[in-house]
């Protein structure tokens, strides 16, 4: 079984975001920039598969500008087969129903079993390519994942959902998002990184693929979210009682 | 123009606090109908919502337990007598409209904090550290509302209630079961109070100190991601950028550190309480009373005091 995984280049998740003060984007120069974590959950769960003699072969895909290929390199040193980049340069943020339907055709392509893509990417936070590729392809879809089992023909998935846990079972081929308590992911050896270097990297273009990236949201301003305060140091739990009790809240 | 609302629900019950969130959101963009996929009990009470206009009742097994595939063909077949299609960011409907859209061939907008007009919306991006305002050029568009920034709508309402049929099961994917949490505490996204306990609690025998203060002061239990990831707490109470998003009247951070994905999911609470030992912890640069102390003294004081 072929399991693609799709990864995504953004801002480190330790990093504070700034946003430019002319209200057209947020500061990205000179910012660290990795894999978005839940990617990295999925490239873990691939390997995991492929080490338990699932999966056959794992490919990772990025979209974006050319220095996504750091990221692919990134899943091929945690232990990748092959890596397909396709560029796309536009200067803003590929929207996820573009990046969806330039998948759909990867899968055209790659014929996997399985995708597993990250439930969502810590830049725009939409939370949408795993759905939107499920319902291009006509796959059934299971997001969120917190534990994912290979049976015959079937991935059966543990969701993480608002009142618990939900299991679910999809017939496959399949879309599965992860979630983050699927799995930690591993760090990369010295020696596998050297290793990575020399793994196929196949490079395309969003345009090979006939897909139009035009964005259907125009961003119109960015601006600082409505700031906090920071408040006052009380000394005692008393004197914390007395400040609730002076607002009503208790 | 016509709203289309995927109404929340939770074996077999309408989700009312989430439901009348996202028909207080969806009413600024016009007369709101509510899709109801469970039994015809479910309708009639979301049929009590003011502002509703309709209700849509898809009583069948194909729909009850949320299964995307079935759920989001139906909304397709309903789509073309709507310009929005809406449903509150739950883990539902953030499951069920993006595939809604990629079949309409539209972008969804998700976490939606703002209607600015029919077209223009406000949503947060990384993790809540900035505010975009987008236009959507689509014909369609599908929102999920964060309902941590509206008010629910009241109650009161009398809205005319229809069954709707669709495909039915497309076979793609079945329910095999739910573990849900059961408790006696108020919801965590729609509590008035919430106490969460972070990697600083410890343990999850631990926990029970914090448990301890929300039975005091009625409320819910929230949880950090570290206090989730360790087991201290089920992935349900987890409040952040990933988690669920919570504005409630008062918030009591215990032995949480205050990481920017935690604070995206808590900051717009009114009033914020953190107890932690650590006095360079940056939660204290967003609490409204913070109390340097060992959350293990002064967590119990606090609920024996109160």
């Amino acid at each position: 079984m072929k399991v693609l995984v799709p990864v995504k280049r953004v801002i480190d998740y330790n990093v504070k975001v700034k946003v430019k003060a002319d209200g057209t984007g947020v500061d990205l120069a000179n910012v660290k920039m990795s894999m978005n974590p839940f990617d990295e959950i999925s490239v873990e769960e691939a390997i995991r598969l492929k080490e338990a003699g699932v999966a056959s072969e794992v490919v990772v895909v990025s979209i974006g500008e050319k220095k996504s290929t750091d990221t692919i390199r990134n899943a091929l040193a945690m232990g990748a087969d092959r890596g397909i980049l396709v560029t796309e340069d536009q200067g803003v943020d590929i929207e996820p129903l573009a990046v969806a339907k330039i998948l759909a055709k990867v899968v055209e392509e790659e014929a996997p079993e399985l995708v597993i893509l990250g439930k969502q990417a810590i830049d725009n936070d939409m939370n949408a390519t795993g759905q939107m590729l499920a319902a291009l392809l006509g796959w059934g879809q299971a997001t969120f994942a917190s534990e994912v089992k290979i049976e015959e023909g079937k991935a059966v998935v543990t969701r993480e959902v608002d009142g618990g846990l939900q299991t679910i079972s999809v017939n496959l081929p399949a879309i599965v998002t992860t979630d983050l308590r699927l799995n930690e992911p591993r760090y990369a050896s010295l020696p596998n990184i050297m290793k990575a270097k020399k793994k196929p990297l196949d490079e395309k273009t969003a345009a090979d693929y006939g897909v139009d990236t035009t964005p259907r949201l125009n961003v119109v301003t960015t601006e600082e979210p409505a700031g906090r305060e920071a408040g006052i140091k009380v000394g005692s739990v008393d004197e914390l009682i007395a400040k609730l009790k002076e607002g009503g809240l208790v | 123009m016509a709203v289309l609302c995927l109404a929340e629900t939770a074996n077999g019950t309408l989700a009312l606090d989430a439901t009348a969130k996202a028909v207080s959101a969806g009413a600024k963009l016009g007369d709101v109908t509510l899709l109801v996929c469970g039994p015809a009990a479910a309708g009639d009470e979301a049929a009590k919502i003011a502002g509703v206009a309709k209700v849509l009742v898809a009583e069948d097994a194909a729909y009850a337990n949320g299964l995307a595939e079935n759920i989001a063909d139906l909304i397709v077949s309903l789509a073309g007598d709507y310009a929005h299609i809406i449903a509150p960011a739950t883990t539902t409907g953030k499951n069920v409209l993006p595939r809604v859209a990629a079949l309409l061939d539209v972008m969804v907008i998700s976490d939606v904090i703002e209607v600015v007009d029919g077209d223009t919306f406000k949503r947060p991006v990384y993790a809540g550290n900035a505010v975009q305002t987008v236009k959507s050029t689509d014909a369609t568009k599908v929102i999920s509302f964060r309902t941590s920034t509206f008010d629910a709508a009241a109650d009161g309402g009398s809205a005319a209630v229809e069954s709707v049929a669709g495909a039915g099961d497309k076979g793609l994917s079945a329910f095999v079961e739910d573990k849900v949490v059961e408790s006696d505490r108020p919801e965590l996204t729609s509590a008035k109070v919430i106490v969460s306990g972070g990697r600083g609690v410890g343990s999850e025998e631990s926990f029970a100190i914090i448990e301890a203060l929300a039975d005091k002061l009625g409320a819910a239990v929230g949880a950090s991601r570290a206090a989730v990831d360790s087991g201290f707490a089920p992935n349900d109470q987890q409040v952040g950028q990933t988690g669920k998003v919570v504005a409630p009247e008062l918030y009591i951070a215990c032995g949480i550190s205050g990481a920017i994905q935690h604070l995206a999911g808590m900051k717009d609470s009114k009033v914020i309480v953190a107890i932690n030992k650590d006095e360079e912890a940056p939660i204290f640069q967003v609490a409204d009373f913070g109390l340097v102390a060992d959350l293990f003294d002064a967590v119990p004081e606090l609920t024996s005091k109160l």
